[in-house]
């Protein structure tokens, strides 16, 4: 318990010093809440369905947490670049446990960046139709930051450099948030689409917060929940395998 | 303290040590010499549980370090070759963080980094981040940090490396200090043959993945009909430079420099 929440502690820590990163990391939904929000919200209106801000706000709140968290499991590739993962490796600790510490860590920015884009989606007009769907809507939040920080983990155990991480933005995280129903609804989309919608584990956290909040759901809030949490296991598995297998 | 026998680790064809035995009496300090890329490094990751062990065996304080990893963890403390240290937290919460991952109890936690901290001379910046520090301070601070969790063995892979004649002068003197305080057993490497001629009790000097010597530094020159340790390794090792291939992590490091400077 001790060694789960010191490297929770540490990372939260981190997180919480390193400001300009904080400020950052809310550039980007910011600009797509304006660019998008704003530019196309006329269109969707004539489209008739209603106000675009209402339907791209949870979708930046998942934005955000895949973007942190992912980033947070990544963050490993830099513990092994500045040498505190060796730290880490030579602990009389279950490899196990400082994996969970550190990726409960990692997520837990990953929500707070989304509880602030929340407020942020707000100031911009945003209005969550159902205010008993907040809580509800924190719980996806959990379950995606778990889920992609695992993922992000898992990752990382393999990357030895730089470019691999490039390669990760584009060809996984990039397809993750575009194909995600986080920008358009995936009623009335080419079959392809559909698919990949489908096979996005981004597309059940959107669908699960824009559920909760305005009561607008594609797969169903039951579904949402059970491939999320079956997801954010399968993950959290997969990266305990990678971590425990490390050498330094 | 430490027994090693017959010890081999092989990288696909590459025989990294082979054959290697030695041991290491308690409250001892032993140094291991021997050009880049004669299997220092590798020798170390396998007495600290970090690699396995091809063939032969280790005993670390009575312990195999490749099946009772937790045991054997607990009773060494290592400086690493590369820094370790977690750059955003300060010098205290570095020690803290190393207390809780070894299970020190809280209070003797915040007693032993206070007496520690003030040993290296780092107490009046314990508060500070350690991205704040210059390379001796944070090799003092790793120093510490090592010996948190009152080790039996410390191992110091090139403490000195990269610093100031008064920095090593200083370190070195704070080891030595420790070992007849606490008797604590030191294992280390260096490239400076002075600092092995001054602190070490007894060298094993490695070249190509096997020891060709081993003894006291009287011992060693006495062999080798030399004056220095430096002459003395020179002889055993031959004068030849080693090529040693950058790892992934060096490129990797490198490319990180690059980028901050840059920002």
């Amino acid at each position: 318990m001790m060694t789960i929440y010191v490297l929770w502690l540490r990372q939260v820590k981190r997180y919480l010093r390193s400001k300009p990163r904080i400020i950052a990391s809310l550039g980007q939904p910011l600009l797509y809440l304006l660019s998008f929000g704003f530019g196309f919200g006329a269109i969707f209106a004539k489209a008739g369905q209603g106000n675009y801000i209402q339907f791209l706000a949870p979708g930046m709140i998942g934005m955000t947490i895949l973007f942190t968290s992912i980033f947070s499991g990544i963050e490993l590739m830099f513990d092994r670049q500045f040498g505190f993962l060796k730290e880490m490796l030579v602990a009389p600790q279950p490899r196990l446990l400082l994996m969970i510490g550190r990726t409960l860590g990692g997520a837990t920015t990953a929500i707070f960046q989304g509880v602030i884009v929340i407020v942020v989606c707000m100031i911009a007009g945003f209005r969550p139709t159902n205010m008993a769907g907040i809580p509800i809507a924190f719980c996806y939040m959990v379950l995606i930051a778990v889920m992609f920080t695992a993922l992000g983990t898992a990752i990382a155990c393999s990357l030895t450099d730089m470019q691999g991480f490039q390669m990760v933005m584009n060809f996984l995280v990039m397809p993750i948030y575009f194909l995600s129903g986080a920008l358009f609804p995936l009623t009335n989309i080419p079959a392809v689409m559909k698919f990949f919608a489908s096979i996005d584990p981004l597309s059940y956290g959107v669908d699960g917060i824009r559920g909760a909040l305005i009561g607008l759901s594609h797969f169903g809030g039951l579904v949402d929940f059970a491939v999320l949490s079956a997801l954010t296991l399968l993950f959290l598995a997969i990266g305990a395998r990678q971590f425990s297998r490390i050498e330094a | 303290m430490i027994r090693v026998d017959h010890l081999t680790k092989s990288f696909g064809e590459i025989k990294a040590v082979r054959d290697v035995s030695f041991e290491v009496g308690m409250g001892e300090i032993f140094a291991f010499l021997g050009p880049n890329g004669a299997g220092k490094t590798t020798t170390i990751k396998m007495l600290t549980t970090l690699l396995r062990p091809t063939s032969g065996k280790i005993e670390i304080d009575g312990l195999d370090p490749a099946h009772q990893q937790n045991e054997v963890r607990k009773r060494f403390g290592i400086v690493f070759q590369d820094p370790s240290l977690d750059d955003e937290l300060t010098a205290l919460e570095n020690l803290d963080l190393h207390g809780a991952l070894y299970e020190v109890p809280r209070k003797m936690r915040i007693e032993r980094s206070e007496s520690l901290l003030k040993l290296f001379e780092l107490w009046d910046r314990r508060n500070d981040p350690v991205k704040q520090f210059s390379g001796g301070m944070r090799r003092r601070l790793e120093i510490a940090r090592s010996l948190l969790h009152t080790p039996k063995i410390i191992f110091l892979d090139e403490p000195t490396l990269g610093l100031d004649p008064q920095t090593r002068n200083q370190l070195w003197a704070q080891v030595k200090k420790l070992n007849e305080e606490e008797r604590v057993t030191v294992f280390l490497t260096t490239h400076y043959m002075e600092e092995a001629d001054r602190v070490a009790h007894r060298i094993a000097v490695i070249d190509h993945g096997a020891i060709v010597a081993q003894g006291t530094p009287a011992e060693l020159k006495q062999q080798t009909n030399t004056q220095t340790l430096e002459e003395a390794f020179l002889a055993l090792t031959g004068s030849s430079i080693r090529e040693e291939g950058a790892d992934s992590n060096q490129s990797l490091r490198n490319m990180a420099q690059m980028w901050r400077k840059k920002r």
